[in-house]
């Protein structure tokens, strides 16, 4: 089987994170519970993960990283515990559902929301941020880089607008943590919101959000805390504040041992190792009689995804023969982002996702290259 | 039978995180003590505590402020 389906959930995992879970089990308590050595350990091997993540995305207090269990738990977290009915919030089509949904949500109530518009590659026009302006707007929420086209935004950008008009930064780093750099301070975003199941190499279950000082998140979910028992109210310090009830810690330590492989292969190196994959079968295609390839490919910023049709066929029809015609994995339909959807032009048809590892091989890519030529018959 | 009673104090905080990061500089910069179960002569936020021998407590302090946690209070409990 070749897994060119790693924007959905990073299946190719260093070693060392199947192992870091499976020894949690034997070594790690509920973290946060009791001063035994096993509670201890767990609260050891969490706070370590939290060190980790600040210094990945330049964040000065692990205090402020807090866990969720995926990039929506985060995403709906920051989102309903940030902004409140006559609160303006600018966004854009690139969104998926996970930043999609709870501004719909909100904007039912009386959030107003403005979605910035993108064109038929999938890119905004950043001069549109300014144009959207309103007395009340709160923030900008936004991805760092599309679930579809792999295209990415310009967080220094975004983010000196966003300080210059005193406005939150929401980002969604789904699809960037691992792979491009993030730094907190420097792009002056608010709130990181993350998933550890993708480009951090972590399992399903883990993620959270890392919140930068003085911005202050209302929870979202109450309950234990493992702290302050006696008090009616949940405790209101980070990163307690924001994760109500016994947290993932085995997943975690997985997802601890996914940051220190990237730590030690280099963000960069990964990165690179991933476009050179992405690019190799880009042009292996992009000429084929039918072959239809989506979004910038030639935009300085971008994830290893490669977004495609096949002249009309359906895309699901197309994935369904990749996988068992040549056991190749990708992810056909609508991603969960709507309106990417609509600025490309792909609602009935869908688009067939390639989404690259950095533990893909030239063969698999070779193989894959193969494998569109003989569905065309080229 | 429970160990025999000595002189310490007892640091408490708000959060468990600051509970950890409390030992994990206490560790790099050989500060003595260890984290314990909150005793129960003193209330506190957080379910953990830095307990250590006295003559610690200046290091403790100075510690606590180079990593920028706040303790909730300081104790001085023979326990």
């Amino acid at each position: 089987m070749i897994y060119f389906d790693s924007a959905a959930t990073s299946f190719l995992k260093p070693p060392a994170v199947k192992q870091a879970v499976s020894e949690a089990f034997d070594t790690l308590g509920s973290p946060g519970r009791g001063g035994h050595p096993l509670s201890l350990a767990a609260g050891r091997s969490v706070f370590h993960c939290r060190t980790q993540l600040a210094e990945l995305f330049g964040l000065d207090d692990p205090a402020r990283v807090c866990f969720a269990y995926n990039a929506t738990d985060a995403l709906s977290t920051a989102i309903f515990g940030l902004f409140a009915p006559g609160d303006h919030v600018i966004t854009t089509a690139l969104e998926h559902n996970s930043v999609l949904r709870p501004l719909f949500l909100l904007q039912d109530q009386g959030l107003e929301l403005t979605i910035l518009p993108a064109d038929e590659q999938g890119r905004i026009c950043y001069d549109d941020f300014a144009s959207a302006l309103r007395e009340n707007t709160r923030a900008v929420v936004c991805t760092h880089a599309s679930n579809v086209t792999g295209n990415g935004l310009d967080l220094a950008r975004i983010g000196a607008f966003c300080q210059q008009n005193g406005l939150l930064f929401v980002v969604d780093a789904s699809q960037s943590a691992g792979v491009l750099p993030i730094n907190m301070k420097e792009q002056n975003i608010s709130v990181l919101c993350f998933t550890g199941h993708k480009g951090l190499f972590g399992p399903q279950g883990t993620g959270g959000l890392c919140v930068a000082e003085g911005v202050e998140i209302r929870p979202l979910k109450v309950g234990g805390s493992g702290i302050h028992s006696f008090d009616r109210h949940h405790p209101a310090d980070y990163p307690e504040r924001l994760e109500a009830g016994t947290m993932n810690a085995t997943g975690i330590a997985g997802l601890s041992a996914g940051l220190d492989f990237i730590a030690q292969t280099g963000l960069d190196a990964i990165r690179e190792r991933e476009e050179a994959l992405a690019r190799r079968f880009y042009l292996g295609i992009r000429d084929l009689p039918g072959v239809i390839v989506y979004g910038d490919m030639d935009a300085p910023l971008r994830t290893a995804v490669v977004a495609m049709n096949l002249a009309g066929e359906d895309a699901g029809a197309v994935a369904d023969a990749l996988t068992e015609d040549y056991g190749i994995c990708t992810r056909a339909g609508a991603h969960c982002a709507p309106l990417m959807h609509y600025a490309l032009g792909t609602v009935e048809q869908g688009i067939v996702r390639f989404s690259f590892s950095y533990f893909n091989t030239e063969d698999e890519i070779d193989t894959a290259i193969g494998a569109i030529r003989a569905l065309i018959g080229a | 039978m429970l160990r025999k009673k000595s002189p310490r104090v007892v640091v408490t905080f708000h959060t468990t995180t600051a509970a950890m990061k409390t030992e994990q500089a206490a560790r790099e910069h050989d500060v003595s003590g260890r984290l314990i179960p909150v005793p129960r002569e003193i209330t506190a936020g957080c379910g953990l505590a830095w307990s250590a021998p006295t003559e610690a407590e200046e290091a403790l302090r100075a510690l606590l402020s180079d990593i920028g946690v706040t303790a909730q209070n300081f104790h001085h409990l023979t326990i």
